[in-house]
């Protein structure tokens, strides 16, 4: 069966995916693309098995996308939500997921702002570890929707050009998409001001520029990161007045890509921030069919790592 | 009580000293050392041919947790660590609760370590007040007291001013300032080297710029002050440039380094295992290769375990949760003879200079680090032909944070001797 060649028990990160494994589980959530249209959703795939939402970090949009993509496979599903600030005083991370697996879960998805932090849980759970962001390391699903994406647009994953906009140093969306396009043989061009994008990127297989316009230059895809000034980037560039003069995504920046390019972000918005508002809503953006695929690709996800789990149960 | 070592070979650089010897030891002194001192049986006798015997170790940086964090190591357990490992002599750290930054918190320090009787403690004591960066402590008081050197080790002296000034204040107490040189505004919240291994893995990096910039500052003031200025656990190519070229100019510093900086480098850290988080960060391998090449060459006069006791669930965390630093004290000899001197990158005269004849200079303990009748006798016996593999049960210090747990290799201590004592003898 084809699904052998899957061989994760978690979903760490895109670095521990092979490219084949990669066109495996797009493969799979097109499929589930296709029946979410249908009346009934619903399959029995996950039917008996429990799936444990673990968020450290607010989110909306992840959380919910992985909790319909498990109860449409049948899962049984738990939230988790607890703040970071409460797993430094009072409980530790692993009696927090010991007392979890105690209930015989068999699924841990689990957000982190700590980069690692399900790498960590590895080393003790006997659960499959689902990394759904860790801190500025990885979050492996979004760059899978966004392939599942691109890939629906141009129907291939192969001999393109991205251009990614933004923070890089602290985006986790970025580093997941640098590594799977690095892995698919695509085109990378990092964009944003030197202090928001090491020039050590390039060893990750991407061109780094500080020019929106010489780095958008003929893109297939233009991706643009969440300016976060939450993660403290407000040291890193003056005011967001001049980084929306440098950097931001409008009508005129945007066509100096290909005429058949889309514009893509993991949300939340900052809209007429880094990205024209119109420019958003035109025909070009793609951002609200990446949300649809997200709920296919984790169930797709969760789908492959179900069967790992039985064996060590049994 | 007398205590006869026979036929060991006598390895003492402060003395130029390699041969063969008998060393009676009377009334915790070296009595006697010559080619032939007759047995007797009313005298201990220690067999130690095939053996060297080495003036006493000494580690002049660890932290002993003592007094206020006895849940990750006590005088007590640190010292039978430093036994175990062959150090006879330790400095201690003064960031323990309350600080080492007054005379009654060095007197417990020296009271408490007297009563273990294992090892000779010697406290350093803070720089300043509360290891806050701004006023100096009661330098003079603290010496007399016991102290023998100071640092606000675990922070930089941030203020320039206040480096400055304390440099200058102890030029009448003849001890060292010892630096922990990293600029925090740079550093920050780093947690591994700053780099492409930490933009990959998504880890808060600590530049090389954070060490280099306060070491040249550091040698900077030192070039006009003159006093002693020692700057700890060198980390990167570029601090050993700098000392390099202070040194030439016959600039008035010394510096030291890690076990773990010369033998790891920062790819470890790309399993997120906490063990490997120190500070300074694991740096690359050109980093390592200098910090080598400093040994060789003199850039770096002496080991340090900077050992840092951590308990289990302390270091049990998320990589960014869990605090820096790792124990070293039972390993640092047999790591290093394992990997530098039997590979042949530095000689065993070499080694001996950095982990005792070098500290004792540094810290101007003048009756240590020398095998000389009427000094105290603190020897080391190593046997070099025993083969070691590092396990974490055997350790005798409370923590097991080590990054050398299930290392292989050869060269172990098989006596430590402290004031004419076996504190340690291998089994």
């Amino acid at each position: 069966m084809k699904e052998n060649i899957f061989k994760q028990k978690h979903l760490l990160s895109i670095e521990d995916l092979s490219a084949e494994e990669i066109d495996l589980i797009l493969e799979i959530a097109e499929s589930f693309v296709e029946v979410s249209t249908r009346n009934i959703k619903k399959f029995p795939a996950l039917k008996g098995k429990t799936v444990v939402n673990l968020f450290f970090e607010n989110s909306t949009r992840t959380r919910s996308s992985f909790e319909i993509a498990a109860k449409r496979l049948s899962a049984d599903l738990i939230n988790f939500s607890a703040s970071i600030s409460s797993l430094k005083k009072g409980e530790s991370l692993r009696d927090t997921v010991l007392t979890l697996e105690a209930m015989n879960p068999h699924i841990i998805v689990i957000r982190h702002s700590a980069s690692g932090s399900p790498n960590y849980l590895t080393t003790f759970a006997r659960s499959s570890i689902v990394n759904a962001g860790d801190g500025f390391h990885e979050h492996p699903t979004q760059a899978l929707l966004d392939a599942l994406t691109i890939k629906q647009k141009f129907n291939t994953l192969r001999g393109l050009k991205i251009s990614i906009i933004g923070d890089i140093l602290h985006s986790r969306v970025a580093r997941s998409n640098i590594i799977l396009h690095h892995k698919m043989g695509n085109e990378i061009s990092l964009i944003g001001p030197p202090s928001l994008v090491p020039k050590e990127f390039e060893q990750m297989g991407a061109k780094v520029y500080y020019n929106l316009k010489e780095g958008v230059k003929n893109s297939d895809i233009v991706m643009m990161l969440r300016v976060q000034e939450e993660r403290g980037s407000g040291n890193y560039f003056p005011s967001i007045r001049e980084y929306r003069k440098l950097f931001e995504i409008n009508q005129e920046t945007f066509s100096l890509a290909k005429k058949s390019a889309i514009l893509m972000h993991p949300g939340p918005l900052n809209r007429d921030v880094e990205i024209e508002t119109s420019l958003a809503d035109s025909d070009k953006s793609v951002i609200l069919q990446q949300v649809t695929n997200g709920i296919a690709i984790r169930m797709a996800v969760l789908y492959l790592l179900k069967g790992e789990r039985n064996e060590i149960i049994n | 009580m007398k205590l006869l070592i026979k036929n060991g070979r006598l390895i003492d650089p402060a003395t130029g000293t390699d041969n063969t010897y008998d060393i009676l030891i009377d009334n915790k002194k070296i009595k006697e050392i010559s080619s032939l001192i007759k047995k007797n049986p009313s005298i201990k006798t220690i067999d130690a041919a095939g053996f060297v015997v080495s003036p006493g170790f000494i580690d002049m940086h660890v932290h002993l947790r003592e007094p206020g964090f006895e849940n990750k190591e006590t005088i007590e357990t640190g010292s039978k660590a430093a036994a175990h490992g062959g150090f006879t002599s330790i400095a201690c750290m003064a960031n323990t609760s309350p600080v080492n930054d007054n005379r009654t918190v060095t007197e417990y320090i020296i009271a408490r370590s007297k009563e273990v009787g294992i090892v000779n403690i010697f406290p350093i004591a803070a720089i300043s007040m509360n290891l806050e960066g701004k006023n100096i402590t009661q330098m003079d008081d603290l010496v007399e007291g016991g102290a023998v050197g100071f640092s606000d080790d675990g922070r930089c002296v941030m203020s320039a001013d206040l480096i400055r000034k304390s440099l200058e204040y102890t030029k009448m107490l003849d001890v060292p300032i010892i630096e922990h040189p990293e600029e925090h505004s740079i550093s920050g919240d780093g947690q591994v080297n700053e780099g492409f291994i930490s933009y990959k893995y998504g880890l808060r990096g600590i530049l090389n710029a954070a060490e280099e910039v306060i070491v040249a500052r550091d040698i900077i003031l030192q070039e006009r002050i003159k006093s002693k200025l020692h700057l700890a656990h060198i980390s990167t190519f570029g601090s050993i440039d700098l000392i390099r070229n202070a040194k030439k100019k016959k600039i008035k510093v010394t510096a030291d380094a890690t076990p773990h900086h010369l033998l790891l480098n920062e790819e470890l850290i790309t399993t997120y295992n906490t063990v490997y988080k120190v500070k300074p960060p694991l740096r690359t391998e050109q980093d390592r290769l200098a910090l080598i090449k400093g040994l060789q060459d003199g850039t770096i006069d002496s080991i340090i375990s900077d050992h840092a006791p951590h308990t289990r669930d302390e270091k049990d965390k998320e990589f960014e949760f869990a605090p820096f630093g790792v124990i070293g004290l039972e390993t640092s000899f047999s790591v290093i003879y394992d990997r530098l001197v039997r590979s042949k990158i530095i000689n065993l005269k070499r080694l001996i200079e950095l982990f005792s004849t070098n500290p004792a200079k540094i810290l101007n303990l003048k009756t240590r680090g020398m095998v000389k009748p009427g000094l105290p006798a603190d020897l080391t016996i190593l046997n070099l032909n025993k083969r070691f593999e590092i396990d974490e049960n055997n350790f005798l210090s409370k923590a097991n944070n080590s990054p050398f747990i299930g290392w292989k290799g050869q060269g172990v201590i098989e006596y430590t001797i402290v004031n004419g004592k076996v504190v340690y003898k291998r089994s």
